[in-house]
């Protein structure tokens, strides 16, 4: 079981870590929403929570819930750019299908 | 693939329901767009990769070009490029006309209070003119954020007054934009460098632009941020400093004044580059062709420059002293300097703002982009993205607020340093008998007459029912929104007649205008207290007369011709005292009034009573 970050990505966390001054890592999860399902969530953390599953990479520690590992399991989280906007990407080997726009998911 | 960004913990949203903010710094010159985004606050970039957008429009027959292309095509086609709009805010068209004597383009003549400017594409208003460059930064920021804003924060310089938010926010609407409040720059600057995060304490924010400077003086106090004082000088920017260094080279090289416009514009060129490069280096070389074929070779050293603007800078000193005065605070109070403006990057100013203030100024974050991230940080608490525990920003009115009562003189209402959103009521009544409509001019001010302060609007209640002076009960209600818009409604309470405004006055007050009318309040303090007083007595004499004279008419039988003669007398004495200046005087002569009234006012009562009591017995009452 694991939870990948590109240098890329991992770099621009670190950033937006220190900018924000506080918080021990990043969290990665899915909610239940969204027009095929399921929708990730990326947060940032502040206190680790029971059945947390941490992993450390590049530094950093990421921050997933059992439940929400089950669904983004072998996730590689990129950043990346599309002309004028940039953000954050799962690469979610469990994707089966998703919606136009890619904010949500079935697996 | 959606990009997506980081939230703070528990406020990630739903697919397409995010919460897109905005900051806005909307510039006289150049205008930025910032948000935050995972946390973090930028400004955004065009495709080109501009981040600043100059604040220009062009007005084509079948388009609208704003930016740069619009900027660049000033020279050729002036009337139909506008520039600066910014200045023309909220005003009418006689302060345009005031603001100086050569005005860049034709204004069409019309009965309306609101100046329209005249282009190919049509006459425009400076609100629309301004809602174009809104809409420019608008897609801008909806391309980069990939989704529709949800709102924005637009900053607006501390010293604007109603009229002038106003006119702001209207363009944001026309824009599209869902403006969630107003701020002010100097504020939104304290703010992106985390100082509203402090409890409280004065901070100085330095301003030094292109073309203008201001120094505010804020005080924060469990969150709110008070604007404790405003100074300036509007012709007074980076653009100086440039034209110290070319006027130097000018002499330097042998270069006229009379020099062609062409070579003037290169020296100006040459001359920022140099100051630019001074930031860092210590020597600039020059090269500066010449009309002639030839160039010119020399050196400027940081040195020397410094010399060229020192006297600039020692400018932008006097008004940082004065508004510490106004403020009432001292040097040594102030407990941070935040620098705003690309000419605050010049080592010498921030040198001298250093000794000045007797600390280091901060300068950490870039100065040309300071004001925007202020703003699109309030801008992301106010859309909800944040938790609890982030305070709002409140700000209060910068004049206080009344309303006009009898003998010209101002009720205030609300005063000033007054933190906003807030409601004040005050009750007034009538003046006559059986006066049946109240007239309400609510004015802007510190001064105490009616002539001295600022007019905001009018309106008048009718429906009051007619009774005798003084027995109406009229609430008159102040209300200013959150982003400083004055409502003012009156309210008789025993009808419930309503009446009242808005205030979108047409007319504005540039800084020093506010600056003088407090500076005012000052100097006259004593002259205003003897002036509300003179006008008190008058206005109290007036009253006496006017019921003796109601009273004369109606039981002038109950008087000997000779009592009613004495009285008179003493009444025309009295008329003659209230036309003079001498307050003792006036109140001496409504006592006497008052005295050889007295067995009058007796008899009078006497025969009220037996009216009253005539017809029936004791039992009754």
């Amino acid at each position: 079981m694991a939870i990948t970050l590109t240098d890329t990505a991992a770099e621009r966390v670190k950033a937006f870590l220190d900018n924000r001054g506080k918080g021990i890592g990043l969290r990665l999860g899915i909610k239940t929403s969204g027009c095929s399902g399921m929708a990730y969530v990326l947060e940032f953390i502040d206190e680790i929570s029971e059945g947390d599953q941490v992993f450390e990479t590049h530094g950093l520690k990421i921050i997933v819930d059992a439940k929400s590992l089950l669904y983004i399991d072998g996730t590689e989280l990129d950043y990346g750019k599309e002309g004028l906007n940039e953000g954050f990407q799962f690469n979610n080997p469990n994707v089966k299908d998703q919606c136009g726009c890619g904010e949500s998911f079935t697996v | 693939m959606a990009l997506l960004q980081i939230s703070e913990p528990g406020q990630s949203t739903n697919p397409h329901e995010h919460r897109l903010a905005a900051g806005i710094d909307l510039g006289t010159t150049n205008s930025l767009i910032a948000s935050v985004k995972s946390g973090l606050a930028e400004t955004l970039p065009d495709e080109q990769g501009n981040h600043s957008l100059p604040s220009v429009v062009r007005y084509c027959e079948n388009e609208i070009i704003v930016g740069e292309a619009a900027k660049l095509a000033a020279a050729d086609d002036p009337l139909n490029t506008i520039s600066s709009v910014k200045r023309y805010m909220g005003r009418g068209l006689n302060d345009i006309k005031e603001l100086g004597g050569r005005r860049p383009y034709e204004f069409a003549d019309g009965d309306s209070a609101v100046p329209r400017i005249h282009t190919v594409a049509g006459d425009v208003s400076p609100v629309e003119v301004s809602s174009e460059i809104l809409k420019s930064l608008k897609e801008r920021a909806e391309a980069s954020l990939g989704g529709t804003l949800s709102g924005v924060v637009i900053t607006v310089p501390a010293y604007f007054d109603d009229a002038q938010r106003q006119a702001t926010k209207d363009a944001g609407k026309l824009a599209g934009l869902n403006v969630l409040r107003l701020l002010n720059e100097p504020t939104a600057a304290a703010v992106a460098y985390g100082l509203d995060k402090q409890a409280e304490g004065v901070i100085a924010v330095y301003d030094l632009g292109g073309g203008t400077f201001d120094i505010s003086i804020l005080r924060l106090n469990k969150g709110v941020f008070e604007v404790m004082a405003t100074a300036g000088d509007t012709a007074l920017g980076g653009d100086d400093f440039d034209y110290a260094i070319a006027k130097w080279i000018m002499d330097e090289a042998g270069i006229h004044d009379d020099t062609s416009h062409h070579q003037m514009r290169r020296l100006m060129r040459d001359a920022c580059a140099a100051k630019e490069a001074l930031t860092s280096a210590d020597v600039a070389a020059l090269n500066i062709e010449l009309d002639n074929g030839t160039s010119w070779h020399g050196e400027l050293t940081r040195e020397l420059f410094n010399q060229l603007i020192s006297p600039l800078i020692q400018k932008t000193l006097l008004p940082c002293r004065r508004a510490l005065r106004d403020a009432g605070v001292d040097t040594t109070e102030v407990q941070s300097v935040v620098m705003v403006g690309g000419s605050t990057r010049v080592p010498h100013v921030r040198d001298k703002v250093a000794a000045f203030f007797q600390q280091q100024p901060l300068t950490d974050i870039n100065p040309d982009t300071v004001v925007a991230m202020g703003a699109a940080i309030q801008a992301d608490i106010l859309a909800g993205n944040k938790a609890d525990g982030d305070l709002l920003l409140l700000d209060v009115i910068p004049l206080s607020l009344g309303l006009e009562t009898m003998g010209g003189l101002v009720e205030k209402v609300i005063s000033r340093n007054t933190t906003i959103p807030v409601a004040r009521a005050q009750d007034f009544t009538t003046f006559k008998d059986g006066q049946t409509a109240m007239s309400i001019h609510a004015l802007q001010g510190e001064r105490e007459l009616v002539s001295d302060c600022r007019s905001l609007g009018r309106f008048a209640l009718h429906g009051i029912p007619p009774m005798v002076a003084g027995a109406a009960r009229i609430r008159v209600t102040f209300q200013v929104d959150a982003d400083g818009l004055l409502s003012v409604t009156a309210r008789e309470e025993t009808t419930g007649v309503e009446s009242g405004i808005e205030v979108k006055p047409s007319y504005g007050l540039t800084d020093t205008e506010i600056e003088t009318m407090l500076r005012d309040s000052i100097e006259h303090a004593e002259d205003d207290v003897a002036s509300r007083m003179l006008r008190e007595q008058q206005v109290e004499a007036e009253r006496v007369l006017e019921a003796l004279e109601a009273a004369l008419a109606d039981d002038g039988d109950l008087l000997s011709a000779a009592e009613r003669n004495e009285i008179e007398l003493v009444a025309k004495k009295l008329i003659e005292l209230s036309k003079g200046s001498d307050v003792r005087a006036i109140k001496d002569g409504i006592s006497a009034l008052d005295k050889s009234a007295t067995e009058f006012v007796a008899r009078r009562m006497d025969g009220n009573i037996k009216k009253a009591l005539a017809g029936h017995n004791v039992n009754e009452f």
